[in-house]
C-alpha cells in the first residue's frame, strides 16, 4: 500500500437495474491534494462518492480508502472520514450550536475537548455569532459552511465533498475554496465533485467523469496541454453568421461560444486550421478575428466528452 | 466497557436530538397531549354501550292476567319502555319498519295454553336488527332465565336479574378509559416512530447519519426512549382525567399499570420502527399507521368483547399488541390483579417487541442501497 495514495479504486462499477451508473472507473488520489471530480449531472460523480464512503456497495470491483477496504470494514473508516452531502443534511429545526454539538457528541468527542472544537469551528467559520439561530432560516453560504464546520469537526483525514457550492452565491464560493486549501495544508485530502469549470481549475487534480465512465485524468495544466484538438478563437460582430460559416471547415469538433467569442474545436491532424478557418469565414460583413487560443478546461472537457460519445458509437473493440 | 459507554452516549445523543426537535415541532408536540385529551373526552362522553329505555310497542292479544304480568316484567328491567300499544302484529311490524319503536313485544291470543306446553315459545320479541347494540340487548334480556314457568300462577318478586362484576353500575367509561390508555398510545406511538425515520431520509438527514460512526442498534434505541417517556406521559394524563371526569378508580398497582404500558410503548414504538424501514415516504408511514390502527380498536377486545368474534378476528387480534395490553390494563385498573398473574399476555407483548426489533433491525441496514 502505497502511503501517498489516500483511495485506490480498481474497475469501480455500479448498475441500478439496466442504467450503468459508474462504469469500471480506476482511479488512485494522493494524499493531502485537492482532487476534482468534473462532469455534468448524471455521470456519475455522486454514485462515485458514495461507493467511495460506502454508502453504495458496487457491483464489482474494488475500493481501497486510507488503506481500508471500504467494503469489509467500513465502520473503522467512519471516524477518519467527512462527508458533506450535496444537499443539506443538517437538521434545519435545531439550531447552529446545536447541530455542532449533536454531530460531536455523534464522533464520541469527550466533554473537554467538545467545547473547544466547536468554538473553533464557528470561529473559522465565521458562525460564532449565530450560534442560537436555527439552521434552517440561514442563508445558502451559512447553511454550507455549517455543514463544513459539522463535517470537519472530528478532524477526518479525508473529505468528500458531493458538490458543496451548488446552492452558493460566487463570494461564498471563494471563501469556501479558502478553507479548503487551508484544510490540504494541515494534510487533509479532499476529493470535491463540481460542474463549476472555475471550481475545477482550482484543484490539483481531476477527473473528467462522462456517463459512468473516466473519461481523462491529470492536473488541470497537463490535461490542457494533452487536449486533443487545436482550439481557435473567433471574434465577429454578427457572432450568430461566423458560427453557420464555421460549420462548413473541414475536421471541425465542436464550437461553443464563450461571452462575444467562439471556441472552435478542431481535429489536430488539421495542417493550417488557423488558415481554413480564415477561409470559412471570408465573406462575414465585417472582418473576424482568429487567433490560436490557450485550450481552457472548458475545451478539455467538451474535446474528452466528444471522445467518449463517438467512442461509444462506434462498436465496442 | 469503553465500548459500551461510548454507544451510550451515541444513543443519548440521538435521544436528546429527538426530544429537541419535538419540543420545536408544536404539531407533533400538539399530538402528545392534545390528542389523548380529545380522545378520552370524544371516547368517555359519546361511546355508551349502557341501553336504557329503548321504546317498545305492544301487542297483547291474549289480555291475560298473565300477558300483562309478562308485559310490565320486561318493563321493570329498565332496557325498554313500552310507549304504544297496537291491535294486531301486522301494526307492529309496520311501526317497527317506520323506525317508529325498535322493538315489538307479541303475546298471541293463545299465550296461556303455549306457556304450559314446554318447548313452544310463549310470546315473541321482535328487535330491528339494523342496531346491534340493541339486537344483543333485548337477545341477552329473552334469554335471561325465564321466570314464567309451566304451571306457575305467580311471578317472583323481583324481575330478570343480571348481576355485573368488577363494574356494578355498568358504566361504559369504566371499561373505556383503561383501554382507551392503549389505544390513544397506540394511534400516537406507531406514527412518532413510524415518520421518525422515514423523515430523515426525506430530508436526507439520513444520508450524513449513515457515514457517522452510529450503529443501527443505536439509532433505533436512540429514538425508542424518548417516546417510551412521551408515552408514559400520555398515560399519566389519560388515567388522571379518567379519574377527575369519569371517576374511573385505579383498583390495582400504580407500578404495575406504568410496567404494563411501558412494555406496550416499547411494542407499538418498535411497530412504528418496522413501518419506518418499509415506507419511502412519511406519507406512506401514516398510511401504514393507520392501516395497524383500525384492526387495533376493532379486534382488541377494546369495543367488542373478544370472545364474541370469529376464530379469524381472535387470531389476527393475537398478532395486535393492544389486544394484550387491553387485557393487562383492564385486569390492573378494574379487578386489581397483579401483573405477575398474568404471565402470558405479557408474555406475548413482549415476543411482539423482540420479533419487531429483529425484523426492523435486518431491514434497516446502514446502507443507501
Amino acid at each position: 500500500m502505497n502511503d501517498a495514495i489516500a483511495i485506490r479504486a480498481r474497475g469501480l462499477t455500479r448498475r441500478f437495474g439496466h442504467l450503468t451508473a459508474v462504469d469500471r472507473v480506476d482511479l488512485d488520489i494522493p494524499r493531502a491534494q485537492i482532487y476534482g471530480f468534473l462532469g455534468p449531472n448524471g455521470s456519475g460523480k455522486s454514485t462515485t462518492i458514495r461507493m467511495l464512503c460506502g454508502l453504495l456497495r458496487p457491483t464489482s470491483g474494488s475500493v481501497s480508502v486510507l488503506g481500508t477496504d471500504v467494503l469489509r470494514e467500513p465502520e473503522k473508516l467512519r471516524r477518519k472520514l467527512g462527508y458533506m452531502t450535496q444537499k443539506f443534511s443538517l437538521w434545519e429545526d435545531l439550531t447552529v450550536g446545536e447541530n455542532l454539538e449533536f454531530i460531536a457528541r455523534i464522533y464520541g468527542i469527550g466533554r473537554e475537548a467538545r467545547g473547544a472544537r466547536i468554538a473553533a469551528r464557528l470561529e473559522e467559520y465565521r458562525l460564532a455569532d449565530r450560534v442560537k439561530q436555527r439552521a434552517g432560516t440561514m442563508s445558502g453560504g451559512q447553511k454550507q459552511r455549517l455543514a463544513l464546520a459539522a463535517a470537519t469537526l472530528h478532524e477526518p483525514e479525508l473529505l468528500l465533498l458531493d458538490e458543496p457550492t451548488s446552492a452558493v452565491d460566487p463570494q461564498s464560493r471563494r471563501d469556501f475554496w479558502e478553507s479548503l486549501f487551508q484544510l490540504v495544508h494541515r494534510g487533509t485530502t479532499i476529493l470535491v465533485s463540481t460542474h463549476y469549470m472555475d471550481e475545477a481549475e482550482r484543484c490539483h487534480r481531476l477527473a473528467i467523469l462522462d456517463t459512468g465512465r473516466l473519461a481523462a485524468e491529470g492536473t488541470p495544466q497537463a490535461l490542457a496541454a494533452a487536449i486533443d484538438a487545436t482550439v481557435i478563437e473567433v471574434e465577429a460582430d454578427d457572432i450568430e453568421a461566423a458560427r453557420r460559416a464555421l460549420a462548413a471547415v473541414a475536421g471541425l469538433k465542436s464550437v461553443a461560444q464563450l461571452g462575444t467569442r467562439l471556441h472552435a474545436l478542431l481535429e489536430r491532424k488539421i495542417a493550417d486550421p488557423l488558415g481554413s478557418v480564415t477561409h470559412a469565414l471570408r465573406d462575414l460583413r465585417t472582418p473576424a478575428r482568429v487567433e490560436l487560443a490557450r485550450p481552457t478546461l472548458e475545451d478539455v472537457f467538451v474535446a474528452v466528452t466528444l471522445e467518449e460519445a463517438a467512442a461509444k458509437r462506434r462498436p465496442a473493440a | 466497557m469503553g465500548a459500551l459507554l461510548e454507544a451510550w452516549g451515541r444513543i443519548a445523543a440521538i435521544a436528546v436530538k429527538e426530544l429537541r426537535q419535538l419540543g420545536r415541532d408544536r404539531l407533533t408536540f400538539g399530538m402528545v397531549v392534545g390528542i389523548p385529551l380529545l380522545q378520552i373526552l370524544i371516547f368517555g362522553y359519546s361511546i355508551n354501550f349502557d341501553v336504557r329505555n329503548i321504546e317498545a310497542a305492544v301487542v297483547d292479544q291474549a289480555r291475560t292476567s298473565g300477558s300483562r304480568a309478562l308485559v310490565r316484567q320486561l318493563e321493570a328491567t329498565q332496557v325498554l319502555h313500552v310507549t304504544r300499544q297496537y291491535g294486531s302484529p301486522l301494526e307492529l311490524e309496520r311501526a317497527i319498519d317506520a323506525g317508529e319503536v325498535s322493538v315489538g313485544i307479541y303475546v298471541p291470543p293463545d299465550f296461556e295454553r303455549r306457556r304450559l306446553e314446554d318447548g313452544r315459545p310463549a310470546a315473541q320479541i321482535l328487535v330491528d336488527g339494523s342496531e346491534p347494540t340493541i339486537e344483543g340487548v333485548v337477545r341477552a334480556l329473552a334469554g335471561a332465565p325465564q321466570p314464567l314457568r309451566a304451571g306457575a300462577s305467580a311471578f317472583p318478586a323481583r324481575p330478570i336479574e343480571v348481576r355485573t362484576l368488577y363494574n356494578p353500575e355498568k358504566r361504559t367509561a369504566v371499561q373505556i378509559v383503561p383501554a382507551l390508555i392503549g389505544v390513544i398510545l397506540n394511534m400516537t406511538m406507531v406514527i412518532f416512530t413510524a415518520i421518525a425515520i422515514v423523515r430523515e431520509r426525506e430530508r436526507g438527514n439520513l444520508e450524513l447519519l449513515i457515514t457517522t460512526p452510529v450503529r443501527s442498534a443505536e439509532l433505533m434505541a436512540g429514538k425508542l426512549l424518548p417516546y417510551i417517556g412521551v408515552g408514559l406521559i400520555q398515560t399519566t394524563l389519560i388515567l388522571l382525567v379518567g379519574q377527575w371526569l369519569f371517576d374511573v378508580p385505579v383498583v390495582g398497582g400504580v407500578l404495575d399499570l406504568y410496567a404494563a404500558a411501558a412494555l406496550f410503548i416499547a411494542a407499538t414504538l418498535m411497530l412504528g420502527l418496522l413501518i419506518s424501514t418499509i415506507a419511502q415516504t412519511q406519507f406512506q408511514a401514516v398510511q401504514l399507521s393507520f392501516f395497524t390502527m383500525l384492526p387495533s380498536i376493532l379486534l382488541s377486545g377494546f369495543m367488542f368483547p373478544f370472545d364474541g368474534m370469529p376464530r379469524a378476528a381472535q387470531l389476527i387480534a393475537q398478532v395486535l399488541p393492544l389486544t394484550h395490553f387491553v387485557d393487562l390494563v383492564r385486569g390492573v385498573v378494574l379487578r386489581g390483579a397483579p401483573l405477575a398473574s398474568m404471565p402470558l399476555p405479557l408474555l406475548k407483548l413482549a415476543a411482539f417487541f423482540a420479533i419487531a426489533l429483529v425484523l426492523a433491525a435486518v431491514r434497516f441496514r446502514k446502507r443507501l442501497d
